[in-house]
């Protein structure tokens, strides 16, 4: 290529951008003329100083941090987070250059509908000779028990992905088809929040065409196929694989975004052919899923029965036809890399017309003469199992070079387990790169990804997408498989693009989407996660509370057989506390159960006490390395205790006061009602050592609080009636059940008739014992029998809701 | 041949579970030309909350029972009559095993009875080199394919040991293999890993066996509990033949044919799911008696 004649606008940060001969690049045409597209943005770029732009890209990462973002790669810990690898220079790419390719790909997804249509039907492909049938029979992603099986609203495909690349004549090819089930979307979504961020600049902002719509007419979509035809409402979600998943933070911000429920397998069942969600309120059916998992995975009686994440007899309500699927359980096989080599004449059978948008060229050896063609061509060929669904720049992709020699030795005699494909040459686009010079745009090579929905009015296009940027130098991307970055793609107009007129649902900084006012079921499993929650942060709570009151203590003893360390010893060595650690591992246990409850159910609380909490994890390592018992210990347990209740504000006063809060808040009633009552039981004994009642208040947080009604020497009258029957006292037994009560009476089904549910029947007789007998009376034995009944209570909570 | 046919299986679950799922693959399809079956009844206690029947894609009979509230044990009783049709005479034309591929590539049949299920390796019969090498230490130049499936049969009969202790349900083929030891299910697997490997498709097949042999033959190995032998496919023009590397023996007369799959995960007579973390326990007991 020539060097870059600009007509117009120019940046220092262009200095030297050079793409490779032969290769196409976003920002220059073929005749190196800037593309008019990217003028006004680089105008942009060229008005800011380099500490500008630096700062605005930071602006961007902060965003993503904020908000939570982040990326999950299968590695040996499955739970590791990384930073977005969000690049800072967006992809701008023209309306009508779009238009070109959707209209292609719309073309494209009938054609794999059809496809989809024929393989779980009359199969006349094979039987034709337009594919080779053991690609398809051979294949595990082909699911027998969907033979025959027409899908619920009459279409297999819903929801599609297409990665592209620009040839180096500038033309588009489709790279692959994302069949199964898609990932991307929300992201492209994140990425679009971020670029905004960045570059909230009249251009490229007014010009750009945005994403909202799209994801509002397939929410649309989801709904129509849910609930149509139906006589009552049906429920739809999102079924995500769990949190283990490397793509879990998008299941949860669709799922909040859209408003949609966020499932896992369990919280399934399929009763009488008809699936449905465990609520609260019991099971309550469900018209859709949006699956996020493998059909492998998704019904362990059919499918792998190993699969533990999946819902047994998933499939026996799709064969009802009751359940409508996006995708079809057993689209996978179209993702199949050897289908490429006959899509395009498969669209000459069936339609009459070759494909608009072509897919990158391919050729399966199981053919004699495509495997001499492969062979003679190795050296600009990419090689990959025919039956690989994985794209080529994946990070797992088996896909290699042809040039290989053990390759191409393997293409001497029939190989029909393989293909080749053309390795094409991206097209580059410029990446933000700091050099010894200082920054400058580098041309990278970039995979755009393309999302298409099945609405109403037929596929609707994501006006945007998401691009993936692998490092210079090398074109045919597939360095793309060891990492890169991701980028924004923008569709830019030529006028400004008007705000939407019809007043939007828009969703909050956290993604929630307010307007959206229909109830959605609580599932049980988030009620039962919101719950223990609720108890674990409590029970962690009283806990530190109790280490505090102990590392005082032995900050001020010099006795190792002070009878109040060792009552406090006796009290936690039986919930598995060992005092002697100044952080013991019992303690940093319950906030690790807490922290689990709360992964689980991220979609329900906000993006701060997500933060809290795990802020609150953090300091908790941090002291384990360097507290020491004493003081120092007891100082760190009053950090802890402050972080704690910095968490519970945020989750208690940020939440939406419906069910799930109720859940929350009965947990950590009863957990507190249950230490109180264990608490009084021991340090209230009337054989405890001398001292023991000043424990019990400091467990109770009311040492003030007796000072000020007393004003005497605690004792055990004036301590239990303190801790255990005064109504004014938060932190009192008494408190804690009215508590308990005016959540319970606020639950599903609770004035379904006059009397009391079973959890409150247990309840009364306990807030009655409070109210009418004297401190005296509760003795120790007393306090057993309250705890034994605290246990039935929260069994006959489990028992009306949590199953 | 007429036989009557008495199956009880029992479960026992450790804890009571919630919402327990089952599709039972136990009642004998009709095979044409080959078996019938009448008369049968099928009782399962406690009685199911939903027990409803559909035929699986390889044309196997399939029953779903769900039960809503928590059991602790089931009980299933299957009795039927099988009448097992005599073999009607078949030239043994199978293709020379060199030709095999050329026919699998000449099928363009996708429905049930097409061998191109059979090729490919399963979660439960997956390749293994070692068993592919004994595969085709067996086979000789020449050997047509119906003799190199019972001669990998019968290698195999001699090269393992029958043994319940050896292996359980979950045991892979190639340790089955390594181990020279295992039972009708590690048999039947580990000759499918074997053909396959060598080219030829090849099926499971679960079934029952007579439980007392003619007069004057030796009991067979596997008569007091369901049984499972091999499918396998040896050419266009004879089709599908069965061999039984447990019994060193063509599967004929003696045989019922519950259903075929390409492992036992798609025949399996009980598959089940409960909600739970709980253990199970399971007996069962088979009478297969002729009918005068």
């Amino acid at each position: 290529m020539d060097k870059p004649t600009n007509t117009g606008a120019t940046s220092p940060l262009l200095d030297g951008y050079a793409p490779t001969q032969g290769v196409a690049d976003e920002l220059f045409d073929r005749d190196g003329k800037m593309r008019p597209v990217w003028h006004a943005f680089v105008e942009t770029l060229s008005n800011l100083s380099e500490d500008e732009l630096r700062g605005k890209f930071e602006r961007g990462r902060q965003y993503l941090r904020d908000a939570g973002v982040y990326f999950r790669q299968y590695s040996e810990d499955p739970l590791i987070e990384r930073e977005w690898p969000l690049a800072n220079i967006p992809v701008l790419l023209h309306e009508d250059e779009w238009a070109h390719i959707c209209s292609g790909l719309s073309q494209r997804a009938d054609l794999l509908e059809r496809v989809m249509a024929d393989l779980y039907g009359p199969a006349s492909l094979l039987s034709g000779g337009h594919l080779p049938p053991r690609l398809i029979t051979e294949s595990t992603h082909w699911k027998r028990p969907m033979v025959g099986v027409q899908p619920r609203g009459g279409h297999y495909l819903h929801f599609l992905a297409f990665e592209l690349g620009r040839s180096p004549d500038g033309s588009w090819l489709v790279l692959g088809d994302r069949t199964q089930a898609p990932s991307g979307a929300g992201f492209a979504l994140e990425n679009r929040i971020a670029m905004r961020r960045v570059f909230p600049e009249d251009y490229p902002r007014a010009y750009t065409h945005r994403l909202a719509g799209f994801f509002e007419s397939f929410r649309d979509a989801l709904q129509r196929l849910a609930t149509d035809n139906r006589s009552e409402p049906h429920q739809f979600g999102l079924l995500t694989p769990g949190r283990a998943n490397d793509a879990f933070f998008e299941h949860l911000y669709i799922a909040r975004y859209l408003g949609l429920l966020l499932l896992e397998g369990e919280d399934i069942l399929v009763q009488n052919g008809q699936a449905m969600v465990r609520t609260i309120e019991g099971p309550v059916p469900l018209g859709l899923l949006w699956r996020r998992i493998d059909a492998s995975f998704s019904d362990p009686l059919e499918f792998n029965p190993e699969s533990r994440i999946g819902v047994p007899g998933l499939m026996d309500a799709v064969r009802c036809g009751n359940l409508a699927m996006v995708n079809a359980l057993g689209s996978g096989i179209l993702e199949t890399r050897a289908l490429m080599a006959f899509l395009p004449s498969i669209s000459e059978g069936l339609t009459g017309r070759g494909l608009d948008l072509p897919n990158i060229a391919t050729w399966w050896c199981g053919d004699d003469a495509a495997r001499a063609y492969v062979r003679d061509n190795a050296h600009r060929m990419i090689i990959a199992p025919a039956q690989s669904n994985d794209l080529p720049f994946d990070s797992h992709s088996e896909t290699v070079r042809g040039a290989e020699p053990e390759i191409v030795g393997l293409l001497d005699n029939p190989a029909p387990d393989l293909v080749g494909q053309e390795a094409v040459s991206l097209s580059t686009t410029p990446a933000w790169t700091e050099t010894e010079d200082g920054p400058r745009l580098t041309p990278c090579p970039m995979t755009i990804r393309v999302f298409a929905a099945r609405t109403e009015h037929g596929w609707s296009f994501m006006k945007g997408g998401y691009a993936r940027i692998g490092p210079p130098g090398d074109a045919t991307g597939l360095a793309m498989q060891r990492g890169g970055s991701v980028s924004d793609v923008l569709i830019i107009s030529d006028k400004r693009v008007p705000e939407p007129t019809v007043p939007q649902s828009r969703p909050d900084a956290t993604g929630h989407r307010s307007v959206r006012t229909e109830a959605v079921a609580l599932p049980a499993r988030a009620a039962d996660n919101l719950f223990w929650l609720g108890r674990y942060v409590t029970r962690f709570e009283d806990a530190a509370r109790l280490l505090r009151a102990y590392n005082l203590r032995l900050a001020t003893t010099d006795s190792d057989d002070d009878p109040i360390l060792s009552e406090i010893e006796a009290f936690l060595d039986p919930v598995g506390i060992d005092v002697r650690d100044a952080i013991p591992s019992g303690l940093v246990d319950r906030l690790q159960a807490a922290h689990t409850c709360a992964a689980r159910i991220r979609d329900r609380f906000s993006t701060d006490a997500w933060f809290a909490l795990n802020d609150l994890s953090k300091t908790v390592s941090q002291m384990q390395e360097t507290a020491r018992p004493g003081d120092d210990a007891a100082r760190a347990m009053s950090v802890l205790l402050r972080k704690t209740a910095g968490f519970s504000g945020v989750v208690i006063e940020n939440m939406y006061r419906f069910y799930g809060w109720r859940f929350l808040n009965i947990g950590r009633s009863m957990e507190r009602c249950d230490t109180l009552a264990a608490v009084l039981q021991v340090f209230a004994d009337p054989d405890a050592p001398e001292g023991a009642l000043d424990i019990a208040l400091e467990v109770a947080d009311g040492a003030m609080a007796h000072r000020r009604r007393y004003a005497l020497e605690p004792t055990r009258d004036t301590v239990v009636d303190l801790v255990a029957h005064d109504a004014g006292n938060p932190r009192s037994m008494l408190f804690q059940l009215r508590e308990l009560q005016g959540f319970a009476e606020g639950l599903p089904g609770a004035n379904r008739s006059a009397r009391p549910t079973p959890m409150v029947r247990e309840l009364l007789p306990l807030r009655t014992q409070l109210e009418v007998n004297l401190p005296s009376e509760i003795t120790t034995e007393a306090l057993s029998d309250f705890r034994a009944a605290l246990t039935r209570m929260s069994d006959r909570l489990a028992e009306a809701h949590l199953r | 041949m007429k036989y009557d046919v008495t199956l009880l299986i029992d479960y026992e679950y450790s804890q009571p579970t919630d919402h327990t799922r089952n599709l039972l693959r136990l009642l004998p399809r009709d095979v044409p030309g080959q078996q019938s079956i009448d008369d049968w009844t099928l009782a399962l206690t406690p009685l199911p909350s939903e027990q409803t029947w559909f035929t699986d894609f390889f044309g196997n009979s399939v029953t779903s029972t769900v039960w809503h509230t928590p059991i602790e044990e089931v009980k299933i009783a299957l009795t039927f009559r099988a009448e097992r049709h005599g073999e009607a005479a078949r030239l043994l034309l199978s293709s020379p095993l060199d030709r095999l591929p050329r026919d699998l590539t000449a099928c363009r049949d996708a429905g049930p009875e097409s061998p191109l299920h059979f090729t490919a390796p399963t979660r439960r019969a997956p390749l293994a080199p070692e068993i592919t090498a004994f595969a085709r230490d067996v086979v000789t130049p020449g050997m047509s394919t119906f003799e190199a499936v019972q001669a990998v049969g019968r290698a195999l009969h001699s090269e393992m040991t029958y043994s319940a202790e050896a292996t359980d349900v979950d045991t892979p083929p190639e340790v089955a293999f390594a181990a020279r030891a295992g039972v009708c299910q590690d048999f039947a697997h580990i000759m499918i890993a074997g053909l396959r490997g060598i080219g030829i498709p090849a099926a499971y097949v679960s079934g029952f066996l007579r439980t007392f042999p003619p007069p004057g033959k030796e009991k067979l190995v596997g008569v007091d509990a369901m049984h499972a032998w091999v499918r396998a496919w040896v050419g266009p023009e004879l089709g599908w033949v069965e061999f039984d590397p447990t019994n060193n023996q063509n599967a004929g007369q003696d045989y019922i044919v519950i259903g075929y799959g390409r492992d036992y995960d798609d025949i399996a007579p009980v598959r089940g799911s409960m909600r739970g973390a709980g253990e199970q326990e399971s007996d069962q007991s088979v009478d297969v008696a002729v009918v005068d």
